[in-house]
């Protein structure tokens, strides 16, 4: 259970984050976990959700690395000769998301392995506009 | 497959009895009403008897992002006004690059419904006006931006990724991918309306001749894999993308006039019928059941199969949604017409060619005859429509026994998905 009462949104998913803790929620009826808050269970659509935090440690499952990046990631040195790489990672308690992925060669992607451990990423978060990253474990 | 679902029908028969099309392209200055006006133009020209523009009773428009792209909003009564259509009701619809898609599934429902017998469905989309960075920010907003955009995923970067997701569980290689774009441009190349109409081969060889004209050294490419496998004529979009696995930023638009099917004959001798039609919503990436496939696509799949009554196996001419190379491939096997993994394989084998058993996107798909976001669906069933009346000019098929089609529209990044079956007569 969270602390406080904090609203099931994205807002809150940031605020914790900035917090150094990846929440998401638990449905109190069916158990299912989703790693992005949402005010209804998407498995069973029960109201009764609660926060819920995950370790943090996952699994790289997808990735890509960007060359032709948004406007926002070319402000940040992002681009052509620049590369980023992003994904999706499977955390251990089940639930994907989207995420950067930090600590790898973007320039090199055949050298970047699809289920390799992954954690968390808090260093170095932009407290203004924090993303949700990980490198490898 | 999707194992079952309910069995729905149309209120009454509905037909399409015209279509047209702008030229793809990128063209300074012409903004969506011009557009529109072009497609509109070509239909009307093209109608077997004509129509008064009076008799069109209602419109539904398909259109992304006006705003964004143009500074326009409420699109759909300024190209009502410009076809001179005014005040019929025109209503604009939005579900990123199934637009068209779904504005052509709201006619068909309208004429259902009773409540009209002529209606004229399209889209449109003004997208050369930004430039490249600008338009990968607007296409990013048909992702969610609270989860996938900020983590730095773009268009072709979620598509990168389900790429990535296919190679690591099929066959699938980087020049299955680039085949594909092969096959499209092949396609596309007789396609006089299309935005690149020219072989893949052709680029090549142009820019060899360019080359030895300036003096410069002249890269000898042996044929087209080896020149899309070239770095410097082939850079990376979103690795495992190249930019010919992409497919282009475009200005265009389509439209089609759909009547209640009784009174088809009024208006051509070869009305084409709409046989299914399904549409669904999907889960973003990171939510999605699977990797390798787009959910909302296999759903709406069956619903069309369900109600036209048939199996991807009647299925004789299709076009897909290959914003990217892979969602061809992607496709062809949530439609069911290959087995998961096996789309590569139909790729390299040709099944998909425009002489294969299994002719894929003989417009030239998204991919060289253009994706102008909203207009791409309804542009999609404008070719079938042509194949299924014998009128594709180069690209008819040889098959003389055309009668079923089917058209595959996905909005984002599977958020939505319309199919729709179509049949001669
Ligand atoms: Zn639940």
């Amino acid at each position: 259970m969270a602390d406080e009462p904090r609203e099931f949104n994205a807002a809150s998913f940031y605020t914790y984050l900035r917090e150094g803790r990846l929440m998401g929620i638990r449905c109190r009826d069916c158990a299912h976990l989703s790693a992005v808050p949402r005010p209804l269970c998407p498995a069973c659509h029960s109201r009764k959700v609660e926060w819920h935090q995950f370790s943090g440690k996952g699994q790289l499952s997808t990735f890509t690395c960007i060359s032709i990046v948004p406007v926002a990631m070319g402000e940040q040195g992002y681009g052509r000769d620049n590369p980023y790489c992003s994904g999706v990672v499977t955390l251990e308690e089940g639930p994907r998301i989207s995420a950067r992925l930090l600590g790898v060669d973007a320039s090199n992607p055949q050298n970047i392995q699809t289920g390799i451990a992954v954690v968390l990423e808090l260093e170095n978060l932009d407290q203004d506009q924090p993303t949700l990253a990980f490198h490898p474990a | 497959m999707v194992a079952s679902v309910k069995k729905r029908r149309l209120g009454r028969p509905v037909s399409i009895v015209g279509a047209g099309m702008s030229h793809f392209g990128a063209f300074r200055g012409k903004t969506s009403r011009d557009l529109f006006v072009e497609a509109f133009q070509d239909l009307m020209d093209n109608l077997d008897q004509g129509i008064d523009v009076e008799d069109i009773e209602c419109g539904y428009v398909g259109n992304y992002s006006s705003e964004l792209f143009e500074g326009q909003g409420h699109t759909a009564p300024i190209i009502a006004d410009w076809v001179g259509m005014t005040p019929a009701p025109v209503t604009r619809i939005e579900n990123a690059c199934a637009s068209s898609g779904s504005a052509l599934r709201e006619g068909v429902m309208a004429i259902a419904s009773g409540m009209y017998d002529v209606v004229l469905v399209g889209g449109v989309e003004k997208m050369t006006g930004l430039p490249t960075e600008g338009v990968t920010d607007v296409l990013a907003t048909a992702a969610d931006v609270l989860y996938e955009v900020p983590a730095g995923l773009t268009f072709p970067g979620i598509f990168g990724a389900l790429a990535k997701a296919h190679m690591d569980r099929y066959e699938t290689n980087l020049d299955h991918l680039l085949k594909v774009g092969i096959k499209n441009h092949n396609n596309g190349a007789l396609n006089p309306k299309a935005q690149f109409n020219v072989t893949i081969r052709q680029i090549m060889e142009r820019r060899q001749a360019r080359a030895e004209q300036r003096g410069e050294t002249v890269p000898d490419w042996k044929d087209e894999l080896d020149f899309l496998n070239d770095p410097a004529s082939n850079p990376w979009i979103a690795w495992p993308l190249r930019l010919f696995d992409c497919a282009p930023i475009t200005d265009g638009a389509s439209c089609l006039l759909l009547v209640s099917a009784d009174i088809a004959r009024n208006f051509t001798e070869k009305p084409v019928q709409i046989a299914g039609m399904g549409q669904a919503s999907g889960r973003p990436l990171h939510d999605a059941e699977e990797l390798t496939s787009l959910s909302a696509a296999k759903h709406a799949a069956a619903q069309a199969y369900q109600m036209a009554g048939i199996t991807p196996q009647d299925v004789q001419v299709a076009e897909v949604h290959d914003c990217f190379t892979i969602a061809e491939i992607i496709a062809t096997e949530d439609l069911g017409f290959f087995e998961p993994g096996e789309g590569p394989r139909a790729v390299d084998e040709g099944r998909t060619a425009l002489t294969g058993d299994r002719p894929i996107n003989t417009s030239g798909g998204l991919k060289s005859k253009g994706h102008p976001v909203g207009a791409s669906g309804v542009a999609q069933v404008i070719e079938v429509f042509h194949q299924l009346r014998g009128e594709a000019d180069a690209r008819q098929l040889s098959n003389p026994n055309l009668e079923v089609g089917l058209t595959h529209n996905v909005g984002g990044t599977g958020g939505t998905c319309v199919v729709t079956i179509l049949r001669r007569g």
